[in-house]
């Protein structure tokens, strides 16, 4: 075996001690090959000697898994130790002497080696991880070219498997060091490898007819451990081993996942999860780690497009015509209809230096406030709830903070669907013997997972997440299992008095509250002891809660009950918002509210306003701006004329289509900015070629408040990066702005954001992350909020009076509908349907009892037509036990299903946050999609590239 | 006082026509009109003698064996002083030589009466011990483990005080004793036999160790061929249980201790005590890295005292007798009785429980009688199938672990299998790598992949085409599976075939 030198050249593989890391503890010292090294107890010789700068062969070992054992050339000599240990399942002892060469230890390992080579392909040359495979580093370490064992014709272990889109198993390259089978397993949890068959008949399987046909979600990890071309990316095997690596930041879900892209010149060859990314850990989800291809899809558009009205077709130009173009338009509106006649919306999808210069834009520019962000579409709630209680718009840990929890509450969200690489560390928690509380309509994966048993689910009629949570409450109250000295201590007494006599009316208790909510008493009570009872306790939630009539009564809810225990200030416990987009946290820190500015410092601060008029050079207007579904409705009403919209698609995601695009048929001049043509682009008069993750250098902020860098990695196809389109867009409107990258942006932003105060480029290439806040008090960054006080001084107990949504069932819509997403799929899909990831979710179905379909004679497959107070789609049906009578469920990811048509217009009474969770509908078969869904879709014209990648 | 006859319902006893004589007993006695009572009880352990039927009257008991079927009515039909002249008549058996120069300290009620009958237990000083160690402090019970020398009788012999100590001190809630029944050796039948001809003995030693380390539950991982045994020990288990000597009430302590049967996977690495910990967690039976060991570690991640069957019913004597009696008993480090099993090609073969000391040839010779073909005894396999074949000149080493070693031989389970000389060693040493392909876990390199290329390596010697250099890789191959396997099974595997080199090496030229 020998290898191509100068493939290697630039690229290098990311570094593997062997056996993971220890928390540091006591310490003990040995000696490895002469010199000492200090290392935690419980650490492996291998660990040890690898940080000792003496690595050993290996390779069953790897990082990223818990020791296994099995390849044996990790053998090392111990003194006063017989044989020769191995080194990965070795710990260390105090003043141990460790060699790690002698001329017995290179004759065993060559021993090992030569065995494997018996039986492994000796055509390195033509292999795909030729330069990058384990075994053929340990054999050239060693010296060994070939085996000299004759053996019997090589076992012949089947063709390759290539069902999965992304990578192929060839099992002739499988030296079965089992690290597949504990990826899958230990780091993501879904468990759908196995080892066939005993002895020399080991082989990898897979529980199905092949990766695509079985459990597997292609998360990708088994590929990232295989130490040879066994599971390897088909990308790799197709263009070649990469040359050189960039690190990144996941521009998908609120995970934030550190991604390291590695490339050949300008291509992806592979997008594989950056070990050191904390968000993380080296683990992924097969969005982020193999749904990139969108970036360079077809339809991607890269020359600005205007027109004059919007039944003309689009007529390409230049980015100089195209912005001025705008600023005519722009200046003309104001000049007729006053300074707030416009405005923007920024995007979560876009890096906080990109949402701050709209904002910027927008407040020193326009001169108005009419920024909103579609985070009001998800997450406003929890930045008011929390803002309200505990001080801070933010969830209060660390992923990592999971590990400690005793007891976990997931309510209203899916994680092992919607934040997959979160998920996987909540299972290895729950696997571990954490016990769960399931708070959700459906029974959600986690519910019932391999390994994984919530100890509760509490499956609640939609509608009533602040009922249960009031009986919750009511019970630990009422059962004295509350922490009275935190509460002494931390929170506010006088609210809290108040407070008290407000949860103990036995309305909120579990038997009054049963019915309403569908849940037992008896499993109310059980669910609220435990919670109340545990070492630690920590809650998640997700849109389940938020997008409701009463999302922020809901999270003060949830912040009562953390405050309640004393389940707040420390690792294991807190209250953790599952942010849905990448950014969702950064654009909302970013101040593109119409009411805040950048670190949610309300513009009737007069200080804050007067610092960002000093350093703009403008005067601000203290009076708040629109939110979208105000500037929808000025819009209608002929008062908001220009809207810049700024990677969000709101045509598609936002509720109740039909009001929206009313909204944006009567805007005279909609600027939509985006990597595609989208929905809302069918509305636009100007279009400005977007650019994604790859092309920009920026930060993202995820929903641990964890700010990271994105970074470019290929050019912009259009010539520029979003934020410099904002930029130049400022300019042409006579708000000059001279950034030449956004490194003077972040710059500009510390200076202007206490919370933000100490962020910088330098300090974020330094620790490779850093959580808000970052300043003078918190050098490093904040991984638990609330230690010592909370950020309001006083936690504040808010009253949370339930209030039933007025969207009911009744005869004529006598079901819920509630919606969600699946892994394989993001949002409205426009990146993901643009990728193999539709191998998975090719379309939305509606998920229904089998016995609201029997009633309505639906049979699993059939079209139904699904209708609410405000329209009606049509989606194919599935029979489905996860959601209970009376609850119909499906996804939004496809546009050709228009879930959102149906979706009403009700909305959270402190920040608007549409009640996308609680629809009432009436479903019935239909025969012919196709004349239900014409009957929606005549009112406008819809955006070409949408009709083709339809999926009927 | 009424007769009683014995006919053991014992599965190798079974194997040679016991049901059958029992059932021509029956009939026998049916015609004559006779009135006795047929106890099916355990087997003595001397299979050269089965079936064997005992008959007991006027307080003497006397046997016959080996019987057919057809011999029963005439022996049914003797007068009591007219059975002496029969010719298989055995007199008082335990008189035989055979069994008079025995030790018999943990077979001592093996056979003698009905194995699922606690009153036969109760007056054999059944529980004397458990009762003993109720009235002791759990640091007294492993300081008598300890002092009586007791090693481990699976196959590694690790000192059982250590491991009871080490279990004792691992601070946890939840510990678990855990028996290993799962006796996959060939040629070994010792666990078998005591389970089914005395099952209440490993309760109760189950239960003192539970008493000892902290431990109120308890598992039998038992080998899944053994059919009977599961039915004597899932009846023994209800009735111990019934009777107060198991449960939340442990002979009336207010201790608790509960014991479950759980039937093995039918693979001979799940007798390897970690992979029989996977085994009953759920899991394939993969071997385990140690540390930690299942002492620290085991089942569940609890502490685990994991024992032999054996083992753990020593444990009732050493805590009945004392200490000091049973490590009077041995030589060197091997401190009380073993449980030679006699196998293979043996004229005398069965169950021989001697103090440590009494050398092979004794045992070979004394006992087994040299080989049932008659043809000269060439080779003995000691310790199961990993262990070393053995030539006449190291038969005169003593039963004793150290002195075994020192030849390059172990006494694992104490199973001795007997080849006379038309036996080929280059073939037994190919079995022994053919068995290590069948058998491996495939969990380490050496020993899932040296086990295929050893035996392509000896079919090649075997078949004359192998030049003198594959010899050498072979010898490679064993020290590389020797010293960088992960458990016994790749590692000992080269034991049988070295010694076979070693010993006949005429066999390979
Ligand atoms: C391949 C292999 C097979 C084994 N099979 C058995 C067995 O069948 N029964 C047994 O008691 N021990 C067996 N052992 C030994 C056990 O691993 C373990 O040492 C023993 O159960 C401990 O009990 P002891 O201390 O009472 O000997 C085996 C070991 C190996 C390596
Ligand atoms: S891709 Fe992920 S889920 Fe699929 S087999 Fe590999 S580790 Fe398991
Ligand atoms: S596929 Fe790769 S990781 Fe899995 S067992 Fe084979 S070599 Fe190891
Ligand atoms: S989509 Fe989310 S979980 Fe998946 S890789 Fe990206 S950030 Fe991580
Ligand atoms: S030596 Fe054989 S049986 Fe033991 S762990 Fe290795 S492969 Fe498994
Ligand atoms: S790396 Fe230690 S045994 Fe494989």
């Amino acid at each position: 075996m020998s290898r191509d030198d100068n493939v290697l050249h630039y690229y290098e593989p990311q570094p593997d001690l062997g056996t993971p890391g220890v928390a540091a503890g006591e310490e003990v010292t040995l000696n490895i090959d002469g010199s000492a090294v200090s290392v935690p107890a419980g650490t492996s010789v291998m660990r040890a000697a690898a940080l000792a700068g003496s690595p050993v062969p290996k390779l069953c070992a790897t990082d990223s898994l818990a020791a296994f054992g099995s390849c044996r050339v990790c053998l090392v000599e111990i003194s006063g130790r017989r044989g020769f240990p191995a080194s990965c399942t070795t710990p260390v002892e105090e003043g141990m002497q460790v060699r790690t060469q002698s001329p017995e230890l290179v004759r065993l390992r060559r021993g090992v080696t030569e065995l494997y080579l018996s039986e492994h392909p000796l055509d390195c040359e033509s292999c795909p991880s030729n330069g990058d495979c384990e075994l053929q580093d340990c054999a050239r370490e060693l010296d060994i070219e070939s085996s000299r064992y004759t053996a019997a014709a090589p076992a012949d272990c089947g063709a390759a498997d290539t069902s999965n889109p992304y990578f192929t198993f060839d099992p002739q390259q499988c030296i079965v060091c089992s690290r597949c089978v504990r990826a899958c397993a230990d780091t993501q949890g879904t468990f759908a490898l196995t080892i066939l068959g005993r002895g020399f008949d080991s082989r990898v399987g897979v529980a199905g007819d092949d990766f695509l046909g079985s459990e597997c979600v292609s998360c990708g990890a088994c590929v990232s451990v295989c130490p040879t071309a066994a599971l390897v990316e088909s990308s790799v095997i197709e263009l070649g081993a990469p040359r050189r690596s960039v690190e990144t930041t996941c521009a998908y879900c609120g995970v934030g996942c550190g991604l390291r892209a590695e490339l050949r010149d300008e291509q992806v060859v592979r997008m594989v999860p950056w070990k050191d990314g904390r968000a993380n850990e080296g683990h992924a989800c097969v969005k982020g780690r193999f749904a990139y291809g969108y970036a360079t899809h077809e339809d991607r558009i890269t020359t600005p497009m205007i027109r004059d009205s919007i039944d003309e077709p689009w007529r390409e130009v230049g980015w100089d015509e195209a912005l001025a173009f705008t600023a005519a338009r722009f200046s003309e509106i104001q000049a007729r209809h006053g300074r707030n006649s416009i405005g923007a919306i920024t995007s979560s999808r876009c890096t906080n230096e990109e949402v701050y210069l709209v904002q910027k834009l927008v407040r020193a520019g326009f001169g108005n406030n009419n920024v909103d962000t579609c985070a009001r579409v998800c997450h406003s709630p929890t930045g008011y709830g929390l803002k309200t209680t505990l001080g801070e718009s933010a969830g209060t840990q660390a992923f990592a903070s999971v590990a400690q929890a005793d007891v976990i509450v997931v309510m209203g969200a899916n994680p092992t669907e919607a934040h997959p690489v979160f998920g996987s560390r909540l299972k290895r928690r729950l696997r571990e013997g954490a016990q769960l509380i399931v708070i959700d309509p459906r029974r959600i994966e986690l519910v019932d997972a391999p390994h994984v048993q919530a100890a509760f689910h509490l499956a609640l009629r939609p509608g009533t997440n602040v009922a249960v949570l009031n009986a919750l409450a009511h019970v630990i109250v009422e059962e004295n299992l509350h922490d009275q000295a935190f509460i002494d201590a931390r929170c506010d007494s006088a609210a809290f008095a108040q407070w008290r006599e407000f949860i103990r009316d036995p309305m909120h208790s579990p038997e009054a509250l049963e019915e309403l909510s569908g849940v037992s008493a008896q499993t109310l009570r059980g669910a609220a002891r435990l919670y109340a009872s545990a070492g630690n306790a920590a809650i998640y939630y997700g849109l389940g809660v938020t997008e409701h009539s009463q999302g922020s009564t809901a999270v003060m809810g949830i912040a009562n009950l953390a405050m309640l225990t004393g389940n707040l200030g420390r690792e294991g416990v807190g209250v953790n918002p599952l942010r849905g987009q990448n950014n969702v946290q950064g654009s909302c820190d970013m101040g593109s509210f119409p009411h805040e500015l950048p670190g949610y410092r309300h513009l009737s601060d007069t200080a804050a306003r007067s610092q960002f008029e000093a350093a703009w050079g403008v005067s601000i207007d203290p009076e708040p701006g629109l939110r979208i579904p105000n500037m929808f409705d000025a819009a209608v009403d002929g008062q908001f004329l220009g809207l810049y919209c700024q990677g969000e698609d709101v045509a598609q995601s936002d509720p109740n289509t039909e009001h929206v695009e009313a909204a944006l048929a009567s805007l005279e001049c909609l600027v939509v900015q985006d990597i595609f043509l989208n929905e809302t682009a069918r509305f636009a008069h100007v279009f400005l070629p977007g650019a994604s993750f790859l092309e920009k250098d920026g930060t993202f902020t995820n929903a641990e408040r964890r700010i990271s860098r994105v970074r470019q990695v290929m050019p912009p196809l259009s010539g520029k990066a979003d934020w410099e389109v904002t930029r130049d867009l400022a300019n042409a409107l006579g708000c000059t702005m001279d950034y030449t990258h956004p490194e003077q942006i972040m710059a500009e932003i510390a200076a202007l954001t206490p919370t933000f105060a100490g962020v910088n480029y330098e300090l974020l290439d330094e620790y490779g992350s850093l959580q808000w806040p970052c300043n003078e008090g918190a050098p490093q960054g904040t991984p638990t909020m609330h230690v010592e006080q909370f950020v309001r001084g006083q936690g504040l107990f808010a009253i949370t009076d339930f209030i039933p949504t007025e969207e009911r069932v009744n005869r004529r819509f006598p079901l819920i509908l509630t919606t969600g997403r699946i892994l394989s799929q993001y949002n409205v899909g426009a990146q993901t349907r643009r990728t193999a990831n539709t191998a998975w979710h090719a379309q939305d179905l509606l998920e229904i009892h089998a016995e609201d379909a029997q009633q309505r004679g639906i049979a699993d497959g059939d079209w139904v037509g699904i209708e609410s107070r405000v329209g009606a789609t049509v989606l194919r049906a599935q029979l489905s036990e996860r959601v209970r009578p009376g609850v119909v469920y499906t996804t939004f990811h496809h546009p050709v299903s228009r879930a959102n048509v149906v979706t009403t217009e009700n909305s959270d009474w402190a920040t608007n946050c549409p009640e996308y969770k609680v629809t009432a509908v009436q479903v019935s078969r239909v025969n012919a999609p196709a004349s239900w869904r014409s009957r929606q879709r005549q009112s406008v014209p819809r955006a070409q590239t949408e009709e083709v990648s339809g999926d009927d | 006082m009424s007769v009683r006859y014995f006919v053991p319902a014992d599965t190798t006893a079974i194997a040679v026509g016991a049901d059958d004589v029992a059932q021509a007993l029956a009939a026998a006695l049916e015609t004559r009109g006779e009135y006795g009572r047929i106890v099916r009880n355990g087997s003595r352990g001397a299979f050269w003698l089965e079936p064997l039927l005992e008959i007991e009257q006027h307080g003497r008991r006397v046997g016959f064996g080996p019987l057919s079927a057809a011999e029963v009515d005439a022996i049914v039909a003797l007068p009591p002083e007219a059975r002496e002249q029969h010719p298989l008549f055995l007199g008082d058996v335990e008189a035989l030589p055979w069994f008079a120069a025995q030790r018999r300290l943990t077979f001592a009620r093996a056979g003698l009466g009905d194995p699922l009958s606690l009153d036969d237990y109760l007056l054999r000083r059944g529980f004397d011990a458990l009762e003993r160690a109720l009235e002791m402090a759990p640091e007294e019970i492993v300081q008598a483990i300890d002092d009586s020398g007791l090693r481990g009788r699976g196959g590694a012999a690790f000192p059982a005080g250590i491991k009871w100590r080490t279990v004792m001190d691992t601070p946890a809630g939840q510990k678990y004793i855990v028996c290993n029944a799962d006796e996959g050796d060939s040629g070994t039948f010792a666990d078998r036999l005591l389970l089914e001809a005395d099952p209440y003995q490993l309760l109760e030693g189950m239960a003192i160790a539970g008493l000892a380390v902290g431990a109120d539950t308890g598992y039998i991982y038992l080998r899944s061929e053994y059919p009977r045994a599961r039915e004597v020990l899932r009846v023994a288990l209800a009735k111990a249980e019934a009777a107060g000597y198991l449960g939340s009430n442990l002979a009336g302590s207010q201790r608790s201790f509960r014991i479950h049967l759980r039937i093995g996977a039918g693979a001979y690495i799940c007798g390897e005590e970690t992979a029989l910990l996977e085994s009953l967690e759920g899991r394939r039976g993969m071997v385990r890295a140690k540390p930690p060991l299942p002492a620290h570690q085991g089942l569940f991640g609890r502490p685990t005292l994991v024992h032999n069957v054996l083992t753990l019913a020593a444990a009732t004597t050493v805590i009945a007798d004392g200490a000091q009696a049973y490590a009077a008993l041995g030589e060197g480090r091997s401190r009380g009785t073993l449980s030679v099993q006699l196998a293979g090609n043996v004229r005398r073969g069965g169950l021989v429980e001697v103090p440590f000391g009494v050398t092979l040839r004794q045992l070979l010779e004394d006992f087994g009688g040299g080989t049932r073909s008659g043809r000269p005894l060439r080779a003995v396999q000691a310790g199961g199938p990993l262990g070393a074949y053995l030539p006449e000149s190291l038969w005169d080493t003593p039963l004793d672990y150290e002195a075994l070693a020192a030849v390059g031989g172990m006494l694992g389970h104490g199973g001795l299998v007997l080849f006379d000389d038309s036996v080929d060693m280059a073939r037994q040493a190919r079995f022994a790598m053919a068995f290590c392909t069948e058998e491996s876990c495939g969990k380490c390199t050496p020993c899932r992949i040296g086990a295929v290329r050893g035996t392509e390596l000896l079919d090649r010697v075997i078949a004359r085409e192998a030049p003198h250099s594959e010899l050498a890789l072979l010898e490679e191959l064993c020290d590389t599976m020797e010293q960088a396997s992960l458990c016994a099974m790749g590692g000992m595997t080269p034991a049988p075939v070295r010694s076979a080199l070693a010993h006949f090496p005429e066999d390979f030229a």
